[in-house]
């Protein structure tokens, strides 16, 4: 078992204050234990981490390029498998360096079946380079480039599909958590590292800075995506579905208001029409993993 | 100072970086209204609070950013938020 | 043993006598018949490796990354294409300074395509600060996988090498090799000891960044360790030679030079071609002689400057094109030459596979004592 009162990931970091990648970092290394190997992409958490020589990592980790964590940890994986060692390879990359850029040397990594846990930290956009949208970025959010303007109401793509994506692949665990239920986090990373073959969490992680929100909002935004249905908490065995959490939904709105990343659909007009198509994949989440609770009609 | 062979460094070194020095608003804890629940403990992005031996939290304020997370989810409202004079 | 093998097979054999750990490789003209036959190596159990096989070159070298780091002799082969896809892992390996060997089987780069030899693919890298290696023939290919292991893992030294033979020419040729048993390999390649590794045990962060305060010194550092690694060359090389006799203590050697006139400077293959010609211009009274690098990253600069100080004039052959200037050879031999006002012409040559005779090289040799040359020789008449 492992020791979760360990702090791995020291203080001293550099992060913005409320970072919701920090907190993941810090329950992720928890729940993995010292036995642990990181493999770390280009972005927020390398570079607010590990300016030379202010590691804040207690556990040995790496950092080579953007794209190439899922390769560079497939080397890691053979390497230990040859020298008969035991530690467990942890990627954590976040969303641009997962949907996007790596996507590549991920597919070819869960393909040949290395036994590691790939992470992502999914802040929804490319935070480290000034908040560029990413395929993880949500529908109509504004970003720098995709900002929101006189004919565009921001990003005009809803999220990629990733946990499918690698399902598709044959991972025998596939997860999606948040750093606002801190045990269901913990417990789905344990699983995963504790599944052989390639297994796959994603965890949302919201950015104060990137989304435009207090830092102290950070666990409560996280929360309200969760009863919103516009982020569901599910597990995927062997390619499905086994388990999803439950909520009261709220409309969208809830969730929306709170950022600026969506003030646009507010004012100086509310955006009806768009906001509509929000709740429209709210709704479909909630279809497709059995989300609701039904209320008892007195 | 020697220069580490292809920019590594060992643990210990971020903890030169004192972020309390960022900190607008300074958490402070209420021992009364604490239930020890942990829950500021848990979500604290820097991990900087801990239990003391008379079993009450409270955050390292060398590296506490003042952040607010810890206040705002307290379940006994027992953290309230001052700002710091310069 | 002598054995005549294909030139890829023969470096097969020595890497595997190299006991690499992990080896990650993605198949491309003219290395396949490498990575094939370490392929068939590991699949008898002839060496206990793991053996990646990746979807693309990044993913090849940053897997060798990977390994590298986490304690494991690594090993990688490509050429061309693959390596200018490899280009952002060969820099970030080289800063992370894991001796990660990797053979080129030289090619052409695209646009437009081209299967066929030159030097410009592991040329296009010098700046990258991996060691090169460059071969002339299958036996000196061979040997120098064992040399690139024993420097770039050197702990003073801990750079990546590149060992390139060109590709076709030598990959795809049957020759005699030595080929050196395994008891001679262990005593030549002692076991892998990396410096550091990716241990829980003693957990360190690799790769991390460097602010404007550090980055100029880790630079320094790599040049600096690149430069001193001609000593570990020379010893190494020497050793090599004391115990299976073929010295490699010098990163140059010297062809009928020492009372030439006329001085050719050449990489790889070539140098065969030219020393033949060499030969055949003596008989007609010629004074001329051949320079051959062995070692062009790091460059022998002073190795070079005396070793032509004599000379009236120097002929570059460089299968490269540095566009828009010059063949990059020529310019490091222009560069250690500055001072000496030796004239140096440069000539690019055989690029894209075009063949190079014993005719061009006498052709070269007329042109340079005419004081021409800083030309593409032997272009088709259409395009001047
Ligand atoms: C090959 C390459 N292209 C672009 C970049 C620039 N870049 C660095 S980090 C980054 C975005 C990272 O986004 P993400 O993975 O979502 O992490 P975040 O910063 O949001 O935590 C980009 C575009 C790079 N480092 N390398
Ligand atoms: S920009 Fe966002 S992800 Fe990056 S450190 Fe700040 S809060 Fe964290
Ligand atoms: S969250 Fe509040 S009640 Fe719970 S331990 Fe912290 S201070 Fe005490
Ligand atoms: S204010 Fe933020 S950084 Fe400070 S103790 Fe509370 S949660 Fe931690
Ligand atoms: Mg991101």
């Amino acid at each position: 078992m492992v020791d979760k009162t360990l702090e791995l990931f020291d203080c001293g970091h550099r992060a913005c204050g409320g970072c919701g990648a920090a907190l993941a970092a810090r329950m992720v290394t928890k729940a993995a234990g010292t036995n642990t190997i990181v493999v770390s992409s280009t972005g927020c958490m390398e570079v607010f981490s590990t300016p030379y020589p202010e590691t804040a990592w207690k556990v040995p980790w790496i950092h080579s390029l953007f794209e190439n964590a899922a390769a560079v940890a497939s080397g890691i994986e053979a390497s230990l498998k040859k020298q008969g060692r035991n530690e467990k390879v942890v990627i954590m990359a976040g969303d641009g360096a997962t949907f996007d850029i790596g996507m590549i040397c991920i597919s070819g990594a869960f393909e040949r079946g290395h036994d590691f846990t790939y992470i992502c930290y999914d802040n929804e956009a490319y935070m480290n380079t000034g908040i560029q949208r990413s395929g993880a970025t949500p529908y109509d959010a504004s970003t720098t480039t995709s900002p929101a303007g006189k004919c565009s109401f921001g990003n005009k793509r809803p999220k990629k599909d990733m946990p499918q994506i690698l399902a598709a692949h044959g991972s025998p665990y596939v997860a999606t958590t948040s750093i606002a239920y801190p045990a269901d986090l913990m417990q789905k990373v344990e699983k995963a590292i504790n599944t052989r073959g390639p297994c796959y969490v994603q965890i949302h992680a919201p950015c104060c800075t990137g989304w435009g929100f207090e830092g102290e909002q950070t666990i409560a935004i996280a929360k309200l995506a969760i009863e919103t249905g516009l982020w569901v908490n599910y597990e995927m065995v062997e390619g499905k579905v086994v388990k999803a959490k439950k909520v009261v939904r709220k409309p969208v709105e809830e969730y929306l208001k709170t950022q600026k990343r969506f003030r646009h659909l507010f004012k100086p007009t509310r955006q009806d029409a768009e906001i509509a198509a929000i709740q429209a994949i709210a709704d479909r989440n909630a279809e497709k993993y059995g989300i609701d609770i039904k209320l008892r009609k007195e | 100072m020697t220069l580490a062979v292809g920019c590594r460094a060992r643990p210990g070194k971020s903890r030169d970086n004192k972020t309390g020095s960022w900190r607008v608003f300074r958490p402070v804890f209420d021992k009364e209204k604490c239930t020890k629940c942990g829950l500021c403990i848990t979500l604290c992005p820097e991990g900087c609070i801990s239990e003391t031996e008379d079993e009450f939290v409270i955050p390292d304020y060398t590296y506490c950013k003042g952040c607010g997370i810890c206040a705002k989810e307290c379940p006994g409202k027992g953290i309230g938020m001052l700002q710091e004079e310069k | 043993m002598m054995h005549i093998t294909e030139g890829s097979h023969a470096v097969a054999e020595a890497v595997r006598l190299c006991r690499p750990q992990v080896i990650s490789a993605y198949p491309i003209t003219p290395q396949t018949h490498i990575v094939e036959a370490l392929a068939e190596i590991v699949a008898d159990c002839q060496l206990d490796a793991e053996y990646i096989t990746v979807e693309n070159e990044l993913s090849a070298l940053s897997a060798c990354v990977g390994a590298s780091a986490a304690g494991s002799r690594t090993y990688s082969a490509t050429t061309s294409q693959g390596l200018a896809l490899m280009f952002e892992v060969c820099f970030n390996a080289a800063g992370m300074r894991l001796p990660i060997v990797m053979s080129i089987a030289n090619r052409a780069l695209g646009a437009p395509l081209s299967i066929w030899n030159d030097q410009q693919d592991s040329i296009s890298l010098r700046d990258s600060g991996w060691l090169q290696f460059y071969a002339e023939d299958n036996q000196e290919a061979t040997d120098l996988h064992f040399l690139a292991y024993r420097v770039a893992e050197d702990h003073s030294v801990l750079l990546p090498a590149l060992v390139c033979f060109d590709g076709f020419i030598l990959s795809h040729t049957y020759e005699p090799v030595d080929m050196i048993t395994q008891e001679d390999a262990d005593r030549f390649l002692p076991k892998f000891s990396p410096y550091e590794r990716l241990d829980a045990a003693d957990p360190i962060s690799f790769g991390m960044y460097a602010t404007p305060d550090y980055y100029l010194e880790f630079r320094y550092e790599m040049d600096r360790v690149l430069k001193q690694s001609k000593e570990i060359i020379h010893n190494a090389g020497k050793e090599f030679g004391c115990m299976f006799g073929r010295d490699y203590s010098a990163m140059i050697e010297g062809y009928r030079l020492e009372d030439a006139d006329t001085a050719i400077v050449a990489m790889g293959s070539i140098c065969g071609t030219t020393k033949d010609s060499i030969d055949e211009m003596r008989d007609e009274g010629k004074k001329v002689g051949l320079l051959k690098i062995r070692v062009y990253r790091p460059f022998p600069t002073e190795e070079v400057a005396k070793a032509l100080s004599h000379v009236q004039r120097v002929a570059v052959l460089d299968k490269n094109i540095s566009l828009g200037a010059k063949g990059a050879v020529a310019l490091e031999v222009r560069d250690a030459l500055y001072s000496s006002g030796i004239p140096v012409k440069d000539f690019i040559i055989g690029l894209g596979g075009r063949d190079v005779r014993k005719k061009d090289i006498k052709a070269v040799v007329a042109l340079v004592e005419k004081g021409e040359g800083d030309i593409f020789y032997g272009l088709r008449r259409e395009v001047l």
